[in-house]
């Protein structure tokens, strides 16, 4: 009995050490994650993007360690969990812009509210006569390549006066560039002013500009890029060094571009079709390209976001009464479509969609398009139910 | 001169090593005397002790080392092999009714060492005695009854690791007592003590943390706010049927005056634990614990520190043979199965009125051997699925782990 319990002990554990790869979890197919880093990163590259992983989704802020003393979230994993979009929890609420001329609450806590505070604080509220917007923070993945759209290219893809007549204009959002921030060697500026690109308003030039200002107004923690105390509004000392916010950077730029899934399904196709028709593309523009870059692997690529980086007027129903940069309250740049299907993933399994989360479906969001997308909503509207569906399920494979 | 010196040295040389393969010589095993109605809030001085003659010290101590393979959603970090866990005790007997016990802990290869237990006791009747020094908060069952080798897991139950801060150990003093007739018992254990700080809700966790606490050493020195730590635990046990605990566990968390000056209202936070164990079946061994903790957060806090966790584990043992096996005359063999769950965010999202997730839950399949009562050499297979605060698709973790854990 002895020899036989030994006999089976060193079987088990043989089946064991063999079969652990075999009885653990499985890595999820690529195409269903939004995390990840692009292909083709050299190996210090690939250090660089861990380093900024952890320090986007593991590091936590904590009093010590400079959150607040007023702030909206703290880490910048809290608002995108698994690189994906966030939900209302962390909504972001901007207030005091009406127009180009700028914001108007500066001294009153604007532009961002920081709704939380560290325990003995008092968080912020919105001052009298404030017009605010919500803005749900949005996916990370594939922002490199957004980044790398030539100035050239997206105005190209403006158009200012509808000179071709299809009620779709386009213009890119112009405004001047923080003292940290290089423009990049092909801009084009405008008096001064250059495109920016990145949010909801297209308010931010690079991914350094967000990221910089999303550590200040989202978490509370001041830099060497931007010394002021959201409290205070007086300068103190870095809470965060220039190395981690530059490989949260860096992180940005190289994690992957989401991929579609169901490409060669036939209601997926027709889908695709559908959308083509509807003339959804006047904006969400199916394919861009990259410029140069010191990262070989985003150089010179062609990607499909599913935007023009552009400010369209929305119409009234999404007209907020706030802005940013050279945007009129009613505009909105095109938000890129891809990862779209994955948004439940990060969202507790529901979309909140639009640029507040107030569409709780796709089928809501295209509803509530309005001004330049007024046209191809009303088409949309007039579709049969099982074109309707093939155009969900195509921006759902997205 | 020199031959005799060697002479003398060979033959203490000789006596060691004999020492070192048959205890007896120098020390003798205090055995375990299993006909007294032992509860879990004895475990401190339930365990198998060295005594050197008539010496009124005894030592003991025990060790655990494991290996692990885990793999989250797919992605792992290989086999790795850790030792958790060295700790070491000792008792004396000072005078009648005086006893002294300390408990030293060595954890992660020595990078921390703690001091969990220290403490005199001063027996005046069994209904009443006094305890003072380090204490361990008796909340729950494991914080005090968590030594490696009584049980059958690698790791430790979660919720008595991150809801219960085991072991969680303060400078305290307090009362403890027990009264016994037939086949009952019923004790009662109150202690006050230094307690918890902030840190629960200012944590690289993201979440309320009570274990945040463990790492402020300077509660064996001062109190964080000047509010007692209260901690009251009874238990009854009827030797056929079962041990059931309650214990409560309540203060003040925060610096609410500093210097004088007022700067919060005092936040408190509350734990209530049940704990049952008892032996169904002839000698299917059941034993759980269930923890429910509150706190005040503040209003303006952000939501993912949570004012309400909860969570327990149930460990099932089945022994499936016992007597001689690989040479050794009182050996077991048991089949093993833990469930266990942790939920850190109890409620609902103020801003999206659906309930918090922020919870786990495990299922640890095990299988141990017992060459004696205490070593337990033990294999387990662990399933765990971790929901974040929002309810996205769970991460899965999936791995094994081999160890052993043994009384020296």
């Amino acid at each position: 009995m002895n020899r036989r319990l030994l006999i089976f002990a060193i079987i088990l554990e043989a089946i064991l050490i063999v079969s652990c790869e075999r009885i653990t979890p499985r890595v999820p197919a690529d195409d269903q994650i939004l995390d990840g880093p692009i292909d083709g990163l050299s190996s210090a590259e690939k250090t660089r993007f861990l380093a900024g992983d952890v320090a986007f989704n593991d590091e936590i802020f904590t009093r010590e360690t400079g959150l607040g003393s007023v702030f909206v979230a703290t880490s910048c994993g809290s608002c995108h969990a698994g690189d994906g979009k966030g939900t209302l929890f962390t909504t972001l609420t901007r207030f005091g812009q009406t127009d180009e001329t700028g914001n108007k609450f500066l001294h009153l806590g604007g532009p961002q509210l920081q709704n939380r505070a560290i325990p003995g604080y008092t968080p912020e509220s919105i001052p009298a006569g404030a017009t605010f917007s919500r803005f749900t923070p949005p996916s990370n993945t594939g922002l490199g390549f957004i980044e790398l759209v030539s100035d050239e290219d997206i105005l190209a893809m403006a158009d200012p006066s509808d000179l071709d007549k299809d009620g779709i204009s386009g213009v890119p959002n112009y405004g001047a560039l923080p003292s940290f921030i290089n423009a990049l060697p092909n801009a084009i500026p405008k008096n001064g002013k250059y495109i920016h690109r990145f949010g909801k308003k297209a308010a931010a030039y690079s991914l350094l500009h967000q990221t910089v200002n999303a550590y200040s107004q989202d978490i509370g923690i001041s830099s060497a890029f931007a010394p002021k105390d959201v409290y205070s509004g007086q300068e103190i000392d870095p809470e965060i060094s220039n190395l981690t916010i530059n490989n949260v950077v860096f992180y940005l730029q190289t994690l992957k571009a989401p991929i579609q899934r169901d490409q060669n399904d036939t209601q997926v196709q027709r889908g695709k079709q559908t959308f083509i028709d509807l003339g959804c593309q006047g904006c969400h523009k199916q394919t861009l390209k990259t410029s140069l870059s010191p990262i070989a692997a985003l150089s010179n690529k062609t990607f499909h976001p599913y935007t023009d980086l552009l400010l369209h007027d929305m119409g009234s129903g999404l007209d907020d009464g706030y802005t940013e940069g050279s945007a009129k309250t009613s505009e909105w740049r095109t938000p890129p479509l891809w990862g779209l299907g994955l948004s439940p993933n990060s969202q507790g399994g529901q979309y909140f969609l639009m640029h507040d989360g107030r569409a709780r479906s796709i089928e809501q969001a295209i509803q509530m398009h309005g001004g330049e997308a007024g046209a191809s909503r009303d088409r949309f509207k007039k579709l049969a139910q099982g074109e309707q569906a093939d155009l969900i399920k195509f921006l759902k494979s997205l | 001169m020199k031959k005799q010196l060697f002479s003398l040295y060979l033959l203490f040389f000789c006596q060691v090593l004999y020492g070192q393969t048959d205890t007896s010589f120098f020390f003798t095993r205090v055995k375990q005397d299993s006909s007294k109605l032992k509860l879990n809030m004895d475990a401190v001085y339930n365990r198998p002790f060295l005594q050197m003659g008539k010496l009124p010290v005894s030592l003991g101590g025990y060790l655990e080392a494991n290996s692990s393979y885990f793999s989250t959603d797919g992605i792992s970090d290989g086999l790795s092999f850790q030792l958790p866990r060295l700790t070491m005790f000792m008792s004396a007997s000072i005078r009648q009714r005086i006893k002294f016990m300390t408990e030293i802990e060595f954890e992660e290869g020595g990078r921390e060492i703690n001091i969990e237990f220290a403490a005199l006791d001063l027996e005046f009747n069994p209904l009443f005695n006094l305890r003072g020094g380090v204490i361990m908060n008796p909340i729950g069952s494991f914080n005090q009854n968590h030594d490696g080798p009584k049980w059958e897991f690698v790791s430790r139950p979660v919720s008595s690791t991150t809801i219960i801060p085991s072991t969680w150990s303060n400078v305290g003093f307090g009362v403890f007592g027990k009264y016994s007739r037939k086949d009952w018992v019923w004790a009662y254990e109150a202690y006050l003590s230094n307690g918890f700080d902030d840190n629960i809700i200012n944590n690289n966790q993201n979440r309320t943390w009570f274990p945040a606490s463990k790492a402020n050493g300077d509660r064996f020195e001062e109190s964080f706010n000047g509010v007692p730590l209260k901690t009251v635990k009874m238990a009854v046990k009827h030797r056929k049927v079962a041990e059931i605990g309650l214990s409560w566990m309540g203060g003040v968390y925060n610096k609410f005056k500093d210097d004088g000056i007022i700067l919060d209202k005092k936040r408190q936070l509350n734990f209530i634990a049940l704990d049952i164990n008892s032996t169904i079946l002839k000698d299917t061994y059941l034993n759980g614990e269930w923890v429910w903790a509150y706190v005040d957060v503040p209003d303006t806090y952000i939501q993912q520190f949570g004012n309400r966790q909860q969570g327990g584990f149930l460990d099932i043992v089945q022994p499936i043979k016992k007597g001689k096996m690989l040479g050794w005359s009182e050996s077991v063999l048991n089949v093993a199965l833990r469930l266990e769950y942790a939920d850190y965010n109890v409620g609902n999202f103020q801003e999206l009125g659906l309930r918090i997730a922020d919870h786990m839950y495990a299922l640890v399949p095990a299988i141990s051997f017992r060459p004696s009562a205490q070593t337990v050499i033990r294999a387990n297979y662990r399933y765990e699925r971790h929901t974040d605060l929002l309810r996205n698709p769970a991460s899965q973790t999936a791995g094994f782990q081999f160890g052993f854990s043994t009384y020296f």
